[in-house]
């Protein structure tokens, strides 16, 4: 045993300890925000605009680069309509609950 | 700002991801969750901005802004009854950046901070990144189209299951040669252009056959599905990139997806690899015609409904996707006051695959401003049936079919809600078609159950006129 570890071997680890918290998380979700737990997941995994972002920054643009730029404005849209729609989603679950006891 | 700075702000927005998932356990706690999302989005863009600051920004930047003011602009229009067309194309999105990404990797490993050319390592993560994505893609293509009907136009889309002989043997033997191609590019000393290409086109056409066999039904299993997988195309992305955060955020994604795609073949009584081989539902006409033997049902008008419920002590409403697409739910919302006003209980029944992916029924009943202190989950509200006068099923089918405890039916030992235990159940349907099941229910000629014809809006709204 020598020498520094992979960063890939690293990675793995990060991998399954993340895929841990993400199934004890998960499973705490309650069901009627089932749906809401998809469209904020998916505004999540658009962080992948972090690889876009990487992709689309060398001054001389190339082929490469202009998928980089496509991929930006993909991932955005996820991004803000990702959140946006959840967060609309969630207002109507949260009227309910205001006007309930507003009227009680 | 230096890597090491870098992983750090990445590591707050990472934990800041989980805390948005921890957020939605439940409806108080929800938001605050979404907002944790949103700072945990910022903080990642911006650092990663701020690394790249010699760059392109104005490019960049303008690519934000044209992609984010149309995300804004459909997350304000879309209507609730299309929230699972929205999220299939949102997976394709992801999908697509993935794949894209990739391509970029692939033809300049040096903005990436990667060895150029890149390192054997680094092209398998991009590998299983690249085709998992370009998977994603397509079939969440195909899954868009199902899910908004325009399976008119084209038969690819059509919400009954294509199939065709030699199915699942041409989607192994594409997946083998895809995985071939994949080892080329792995092993190949240039960049790999050529075997990179060929498996990133065959990910892309096994995409579309994976989703094009599967019916309508299942529609639930496969938007979680596609879910799950454009978690995994981003964590594969961040094991090419060496980027922790998006490993972190991307199996989050993607251990999500796979619990909704459990939850929901739970539901369905359906196992996971079932539904992926597809095909269900393909007898559905056959299987509906069988019924030769006549059986009478008992019949009744809006009137004949609204006097039994408001005559009631407790009424149980269960709504199924037949009610959110007669967009009947605030019609519903308003007879459900008018009976509490005459002191009736009224609670809400949902069950998991009530709408067209997981937890949509919840949702279209929150549109309609239904306290969700009145809506209750198939588990909770299951052993209330037996104590309940009144069970108003409003487009629902299969969720209650009693079949479901007989040995020997298609849908044996599918959890279903126990409907058949109230005293009286009044279903609104508006023939009597079978549903997607194919099955016959025996629920609707039973002594104590009364059909009430129509379509489902008409038929509540009359009975609110009805109940005064």
């Amino acid at each position: 045993m020598s020498g520094t570890v992979d960063p890939t071997i690293l990675h793995l680890v990060v991998f399954v300890l993340a895929v841990f918290v993400g199934y004890h998380v998960i499973w705490n979700v309650t069901p009627a925000l089932h749906t809401p737990l998809m469209s904020v997941t998916n505004a999540i995994s658009s962080v992948i605009i972090v690889g876009a972002i990487l992709a689309a920054a060398p001054n001389e643009t190339d082929f490469g680069s202009i998928l980089g730029v496509l991929a930006v404005a993909l991932a955005s849209v996820n991004v803000a309509g990702g959140f946006l729609v959840t967060q609309r989603m969630l207002e109507m679950f949260k009227k309910k609950q205001a006007k309930k006891e507003g009227g009680k | 700002m230096s890597a090491n700075q870098l992983t750090l702000w990445y590591l707050v927005a990472s934990v800041c991801f989980i805390l948005a998932l921890k957020g939605l356990s439940s409806p108080t706690t929800a938001r605050r969750g979404n907002l944790f999302g949103m700072v945990g989005m910022t903080i990642a863009v911006v650092t990663t901005i701020a690394v790249v600051a010699h760059g392109r920004i104005d490019l960049i930047l303008i690519a934000m802004l044209v992609g984010g003011t149309v995300g804004a602009i459909v997350a304000r229009r879309v209507q609730m009854t299309q929230m699972p067309e929205l999220v299939a194309a949102m997976h394709s999105m992801v999908g697509m950046a993935a794949v894209l990404i990739a391509i970029a990797v692939v033809n300049n490993p040096g903005a990436f901070g990667e060895h150029d050319p890149l390192p054997a390592g680094n092209r398998l993560e991009l590998f299983i990144g690249t085709f998992v994505g370009a998977i994603t893609f397509s079939g969440s293509v195909i899954a868009f189209g199902k899910l908004a009907g325009l399976g008119k136009k084209f038969r690819l889309f059509s919400s009954a299951p294509v199939v065709f002989k030699g199915q699942h043997l041409l989607n192994l033997a594409l997946a083998l040669v895809m995985i071939g191609f994949g080892l080329a590019f792995f092993m190949a000393d240039d960049k790999g252009w050529t075997p990179f290409a060929v498996m990133t086109a065959i990910a892309f056409v096994l995409g579309f056959l994976i989703i094009i066999p599967i019916g309508g039904a299942d529609m639930p299993v496969v938007i979680s599905m596609l879910n799950s997988y454009s978690g995994w195309a981003a964590a594969g992305i961040g094991f090419s990139l060496n980027n922790a955060m998006l490993i972190i955020a991307g199996s989050l994604v993607g251990s999500s997806g796979a619990i909704l795609s459990y939850i929901m073949c739970k539901a369905m009584n359906r196992s996971f690899f079932s539904v992926i081989l597809g095909g269900f539902g393909a007898a559905e006409g056959s299987a509906a015609a069988g019924g030769d033997e006549q059986k009478t049902v008992r019949s009744g008008s809006a009137d004949d409904a609204a006097f039994m419920m408001a005559n009631a002590e407790s009424v149980i409403i269960v709504p199924g996707y037949g009610l959110a697409v007669a967009r009947a739910q605030h019609a519903v919302k308003e007879m459900a006051n008018k009976l509490i006003e005459k002191g009736v209980s009224v609670r809400y029944a949902i069950h998991p695959v009530a709408g067209r992916m997981p937890g949509h029924m919840n949702v279209l009943l929150a549109e309609a401003e239904v306290p969700y202190d009145q809506v209750f989950e198939m588990d909770d509200i299951n052993n209330e049936f037996g104590n309940t006068d009144v069970v108003l099923v409003l487009g629902a089918n299969d969720v209650v079919n009693p079949l479901a405890h007989e040995k020997g039916s298609a849908i044996y030992g599918m959890p279903i809600l126990e409907v058949a235990k109230a005293r009286t159940v009044l279903v609104n349907k508006r023939s009597m078609a079978a549903g997607y099941a194919g099955l016959d229910n025996p629920l609707f000629y039973m002594d104590k159950t009364m059909m009430v014809f129509g379509d489902a809006k008409k038929v509540v709204e009359d009975i609110v006129k009805a109940i005064d």
